[in-house]
């Protein structure tokens, strides 16, 4: 069992911090462990050195193709999937591992599913611990879930208030100049705050196309792009 | 009694304020010293001065007057950036209220909240920023030591030793090799030395066409793997070879003498090296005792407050704290954090959540600019990555030249926002 770091310590929460806001895990490892001994061991291997089985080695499985181990013979209906680009993520994964047939019709994986949602999550936090770390790979599939802005009383009536979204701006402003300078990427002061709410709201729904804004604007709250617009309105 | 809205906030501000009464009961402003004018400690300088309005005593503490970022250096070996256009001075971030000291820090003494410079100066603090980048592991790359790095450049920490790498590509002889050795993780900047291998190519096609690159790597992949091997086939074909662990990427020692490559026992003469060893936590973490047994710097993942001493942060690149890359971005998205919860302990200021996001532009040709990058949040153990997207290959080359242009204005944004 390398590399499943359990938690050290929950003092960490009461050393410094004072929110509720924190990624969620994907699962228990090590309970996950105990469950691909279980339920996947018969045909599929996992770890250093893991080789196909009956079923493809798994390590490295997130961020990867469906069907795309070269050597393996998936099945027709895998290899289809694959082409039309369905990969591993924490999503398909989990549609995969609830019900195979679901997702690839004709799958050669004979196995009934796991209907346990804590289940699926605790055994994909197994397997998790042997694809790519984003530390080295940047771009690799995440390794928790986002929280769902969860936001003390306090910070929520500060709706539209521009100190917090001072505060807040500070990770627009790696990228977006305060004062209003443009080069190559659009300058966003003085911006009337409806114009503001609309832009952020069309990246949320990823009907603007450009994929950080959709990551940055995805995460915000409905008060923390009120508090944003207010702050940048009053940007010269 | 109806409260307004901002009375009710005014007085949860003053509660606030009682619980978080200064630590700080001495004469005088609260005393915050940063360590690192880089991407880390220069945002954070600029932010606890700005953002404190002179109720903090922010002094920085970096031995360059005008410092070089190593992001964006490798355009400039491309030759698509001159070498004056990385260098950014601190005369913006003094006249925000930094005092600026130009000296080398050498000694902490974590009991005594002091640190000692190079000078002699002791600078007494209450809160200490560690932000000091990368040194590296010595012998990590069997016949290179730090003396050889005059004959085989590493050029990952810009300055001199970037200018050194280019002279030396220039003056490679027609068809002559140009030889990588890649840093084994976790290391600044994962895309980097791939991105580099690109601007060499460049570089050389225009006046060595017949030269070759060879990366030799220990690793089994890499960053952006996909689009760089992409890039390469569309541009430089047949110029660069990626050896990898399984041709001998991982058994390599060098010949700084003999100006060698040793893989897999075997000698091959090159023309030019640029050895980029495995990277721990710029020293000064070390001597702090800031450091683990990994090397690097372990802090709490919802505030970049070191594990180890509670009046320590370490930000950036010498900083363990779990999923993002030790990249510049991230290093000026973690002190803006840092600043926040300092700013909270010693005045009592507002404290809002920890967010965390990170992006990497790499250049494989001129105007052919890609990209990922993900969002993370803190939790129990680490910062977790929480979404993530990369570039896709295959993409037109207008999505390309505006990813180029996008790259651009982050690093005039960035830059912006670490130096005033």
């Amino acid at each position: 069992m390398r590399r499943c770091a359990i938690p050290a310590a929950l003092s960490i929460a009461v050393a410094s911090g004072a929110f509720p806001v924190a990624a969620s895990e994907i699962g228990d490892p090590l309970r996950g462990a105990e469950l691909f001994a279980e339920e996947c061991s018969a045909c599929h291997r996992i770890g250093p050195g893991a080789t196909d089985a009956t079923g493809p080695r798994l390590n490295g499985i997130f961020g990867r193709r469906a069907g795309s181990l070269a050597g393996f013979n998936y099945s027709r209906a895998m290899l289809r999937m694959g082409n039309d680009g369905l990969r591993w993520t924490l999503p398909t994964l989990d549609a995969y591992i609830e019900n195979p047939k679901a997702l690839v019709s004709g799958t050669r994986m004979a196995y009934r599913g796991l209907a346990d949602a804590q289940a699926r999550g605790d055994l994909m936090a197994y397997l998790r611990a042997y694809s790519d770390r984003p530390q080295d790979i940047p771009e690799a599939e995440p390794t928790a879930r986002a929280s769902a802005p969860v936001l003390p009383g306090w910070i929520l009536a500060l709706q539209g208030d521009p100190g917090f979204g001072e505060y807040l701006s500070a990770e627009c402003t790696t990228c977006h100049q305060r004062d209003g300078s443009d080069q190559g990427i659009p300058s966003i002061a003085g911006w009337p705050e409806q114009d503001f709410v609309v832009a952020m709201h069309a990246y949320r729904q990823k009907l603007r196309p450009h994929p950080v804004m959709q990551m940055m604007a995805g995460r915000l709250s409905e008060e923390e792009i009120a508090a944003l617009a207010a702050y940048f309105a009053t940007l010269e | 009694m109806i409260l307004t809205r901002r009375e009710l906030i005014a007085g949860s501000a003053a509660a606030t304020g009682l619980l978080y009464a200064p630590a700080v009961l001495g004469q005088g402003k609260p005393k915050v010293v940063v360590i690192g004018g880089g991407a880390g400690g220069g945002t954070a300088a600029r932010y606890l001065a700005k953002d404190s309005q002179g109720a903090l005593d922010v002094t920085l503490v970096e031995a360059d007057p005008v410092y070089t970022t190593c992001f964006f250096s490798n355009l400039h070996i491309g030759g698509l950036r001159d070498f004056d256009s990385l260098r950014h001075g601190y005369d913006k971030m003094a006249a925000g209220g930094v005092t600026v000291v130009n000296d080398r820090a050498t000694a902490v003494d974590r009991e005594a909240r002091t640190v000692t410079l190079a000078g002699g100066q002791v600078l007494a603090y209450d809160r200490l920023v560690l932000s000091p980048g990368i040194d590296f592991v010595e012998d990590s790359v069997p016949g290179w030591s730090l003396d050889a790095a005059e004959i085989m450049p590493h050029a990952y920490k810009a300055g001199p030793q970037t200018e050194l790498l280019k002279r030396m590509i220039q003056a490679m002889p027609q068809g002559g090799t140009f030889a990588m050795v890649a840093p084994p993780n976790p290391y600044r900047c994962p895309p980097g030395p791939y991105e580099r291998a690109s601007m060499v190519a460049h570089l050389l096609k225009q006046t060595n066409p017949t030269a070759k690159i060879i990366i030799l790597d220990a690793k089994e992949k890499f960053s952006k793997q996909a689009l760089f091997e992409e890039g390469w086939g569309k541009y430089y074909d047949g110029m660069i070879e990626w050896i990898n662990p399984e041709f001998g990427g991982a058994d390599v020692a060098v010949r700084p003498d003999s100006m060698e490559v040793v893989v897999e026992g075997v000698a091959q003469k090159v023309d030019c090296c640029n050895v980029i060893p495995a990277q721990t936590a710029g020293r000064i973490a070390a001597i702090a005792g800031l450091t683990d047994e990994s090397g690097w710097a372990p802090v709490h993942p919802d505030s970049m407050k070191s594990r180890i001493d509670g009046n320590a942060w370490v930000l950036g690149d010498s900083s363990a704290q779990g999923d993002m890359p030790k990249s510049a971005f991230s290093a000026n998205s973690q002190a803006k954090v840092a600043a926040m919860a300092i700013r909270a302990e010693l005045t009592g200021s507002r404290l809002f959540p920890a967010k965390y996001s990170n992006t990497c532009w790499s250049l494989l040709a001129p105007e052919d600019g890609v990209k990922l990058g993900a969002s993370y949040e803190p939790n129990d153990d680490r910062i977790a990555s929480v979404e993530s997207f990369i570039s896709d290959t295959g993409e037109d080359a207008a999505l390309r030249r505006r990813t180029y242009e996008e790259s651009l204005g982050w690093y005039a944004g960035i830059t912006a926002d670490i130096f005033g």
